[in-house]
């Protein structure tokens, strides 16, 4: 009964923890530029992706996965620089449509180079599962919530301690302001789309050999992230961690005492619960319209 | 002015009109009467959409499943209990609307990206709930649908019509029928855009505190436009099931929700003819492409990326505007 109750938590976690990573990502664009960033999922597609590719190639492991995050930050580079900067007053529907033209692009182009095959990448440290309790958690489940714990701690950081991402605060919380102190506004933008593509494929990576990966698996990936971005309340880190792991531990849940294929309806139930008692989610701001 | 905003609103249906119509002179394969069906029908439901976003500047991402639910309200009835296809619609468009006054009320009050993910989430639990009720939907391998009737005359792609003496393919009727749907649906649409309705939902669109201290009552209008706007996407899907003859979850999935909002803000929001065009690009697209291959969908996606980029305010919006451009500069250079 506990055991089966703590495994399901391990689950929920486990994915959670994964969902916290993208709607970090999520946040982090969100906070720069105003844009929800429908390819957002796209960058742990090309993180996993070209981890397994290369190491098929017989490049090493550790060598794979630092070319794979190169690779999805200058795409987040790219992004910015040629989709959403040249569109800058286009109004919110219209961006929204972009990065989804975006997404299905990096999708198409994925799928000419791997192919539309699911591909399997092994565990970092064997396939050996630990028992706790009764309840087995696997290897891999430890490697992603440590590595989701580190980069947390490197954004709180990075953002807190830093220049660069005092700037990143500054221009979102007042961008013509944040141009008179001499912040270069544009290059901070197009960090935040770098920075948020390295955090979503480095999930991407973490949590490959749990989920399998393949060129379309970005799709539902990206949208449980906005899910938890907006149910953490947009803009907000510390929401978008406790959006992610109240997700992933309510789908695990559904999934288990209630039935896995309506997993997914309960967790867009519970987005609509928190968006009707609390429209702008747990932990936005409450921002007043000005006329 | 007011025979000037008369006259405005006629030119864009008289001019569909005579697409509609002069359209068979140009096909006769019954693929294209097929695809022509389907892109009219889709419009209809485009149209509506445009009514809620283009007009009163709200976002639906969840659209595709009040067409689904239409369309498997109908396929059900008819299949599964011996309705017939006219009640089935009516009553299946009255069930969704007020399924869409239910959870359009408190949805309604958000804003933003926050009403995205929220009709987004509601769009995605009717497609689980038609993917997973197989013993009434099929699931995921979706059902067949019995032909379109009306009092007892069936209208089905395979059958042979005479009208006017005419002797008349099933898809060329079917094509037509489609046709003056999508005309009753544009014509329906500009009347109420230019009703004292329209004039409240525009004032939304610009600023909605505005509109409510000058007296709009904007929940009640923001909920009667997506009332309508789901009606409508309710009854084309009907007559899309009816036509297709077989439906799969599809018809609700996210994909095809972005696909309509997609076609509303290519063709340009705000104007009726425009989202058509809109419908007819983004359908016809994937037949171009299909040649591509494998290239198929980057192209689309860049296509779809670059049109935004060049042009957000949408195809026709974009091309009235350097029309009018170049007439100003001609005239210009006329004085």
């Amino acid at each position: 009964m506990f055991s089966e109750f703590l495994q399901y938590l391990f689950t929920g976690i486990t994915i959670g923890a994964t969902y916290a990573l993208i709607a970090l990502g999520f946040t982090l664009i969100y906070n720069a530029s105003h844009v929800i960033n429908f390819a957002q999922g796209e960058f742990l597609m090309i993180g996993g992706m070209a981890t397994v590719s290369l190491t098929a190639m017989g490049v090493p492991m550790l060598l794979a996965i630092v070319l794979a995050v190169a690779l999805a930050g200058l795409m987040g580079i790219a992004l910015q620089r040629l989709a959403i900067a040249p569109a800058k007053d286009a109004n919110v529907v219209t961006l929204i449509i972009i990065t989804i033209g975006a997404s299905i692009f990096i999708r198409g182009l994925a799928q000419l180079v791997w192919g539309k095959k699911y591909h399997v990448m092994p565990n970092f440290s064997g396939d050996e599962p630990i028992a706790v309790f009764g309840a087995v958690l696997n290897s891999q489940s430890l490697w992603v919530l440590g590595v989701g714990a580190v980069l947390v701690a490197v954004l709180v950081y990075f953002f807190t301690r830093t220049m660069t991402g005092k700037a990143i605060l500054a221009t979102s919380m007042n961008k013509d302001a944040a141009r008179l102190v001499g912040i270069r506004t544009q290059m901070v933008l197009m960090l935040a789309f770098m920075v948020s593509a390295l955090l979503g494929s480095i999930a991407g990576i973490v949590v490959a050999p749990i989920t399998f990966t393949s060129y379309d698996i970005g799709i539902i990936l990206g949208l449980k992230g906005f899910v938890a971005a907006a149910i953490g309340g947009l803009g907000s880190g510390v929401g978008a961690v406790v959006g992610g792991l109240a997700l992933g531990v309510v789908e695990a849940m559904a999934a288990g005492y209630l039935s896995s294929d309506y997993k997914d309806a309960v967790a867009f139930s519970m987005i609509l619960l928190v968006l009707f008692f609390m429209p702008r989610g747990l932990f936005g701001a409450n921002v007043v319209e000005r006329v | 002015m007011i025979a000037k905003l008369f006259e405005f609103r006629l030119k864009g249906l008289v001019f569909l009109a005579l697409v509609v119509f002069a359209l068979p002179l140009f096909i006769s394969n019954p693929f294209h009467y097929s695809l022509a069906t389907q892109i009219a029908l889709i419009a209809g439901a485009v149209v509506g959409l445009n009514l809620l976003v283009g007009f009163a500047g709200q976002i639906s991402l969840g659209h595709a499943g009040f067409f689904g639910l239409g369309a498997y309200f109908s396929a059900i009835m008819t299949g599964h209990y011996d309705w017939s296809a006219v009640p089935a619609l009516i009553v299946g468009a009255i069930g969704v609307g007020i399924i869409a006054w239910v959870v359009g009320r408190p949805i309604l009050r958000l804003k933003g990206h926050y009403l995205s993910m929220a009709t987004l989430a509601v769009g995605f639990i009717i497609a689980i709930i038609l993917n997973n009720e197989r013993e009434m939907t099929g699931g995921p391998d979706g059902m067949p649908v019995p032909a379109f009737d009306v009092f007892g005359w069936e209208l089905s792609p395979f059958g042979q019509y005479s009208l006017f003496g005419l002797d008349i393919s099933g898809d060329l009727a079917w094509y037509l029928f489609a046709g003056v749907v999508l005309l009753v649906a544009v014509w329906l649409a500009q009347n109420l855009i230019d009703s004292p309705i329209g004039r409240a939902l525009r004032s939304v669109h610009g600023s909605e505190v505005a509109a409510s201290v000058v007296g709009v009552n904007t929940t009640k209008y923001k909920s009667l436009v997506f009332v309508i706007s789901a009606v409508y996407a309710s009854v084309m899907g009907a007559l899309y099931a009816h036509f297709q003859g077989f439906i799969t979850p599809a018809v609700a999935g996210f994909e095809f929700s972005i696909l309509l909002i997609t076609m509303v803000v290519l063709g340009g929001m705000g104007s009726t003819i425009g989202v058509i065009i809109g419908a007819v690009v983004l359908e016809l697209l994937p037949q171009v492409l299909a040649d591509f291959q494998e290239f198929e969908m980057m192209l689309f996606g860049l296509i779809l990326m670059l049109t935004m980029i060049f042009m957000p305010k949408g195809l026709l919006p974009t091309a009235a505007n350097v029309l009018a451009k170049r007439r100003a500069k001609s005239a210009g250079a006329d004085a």
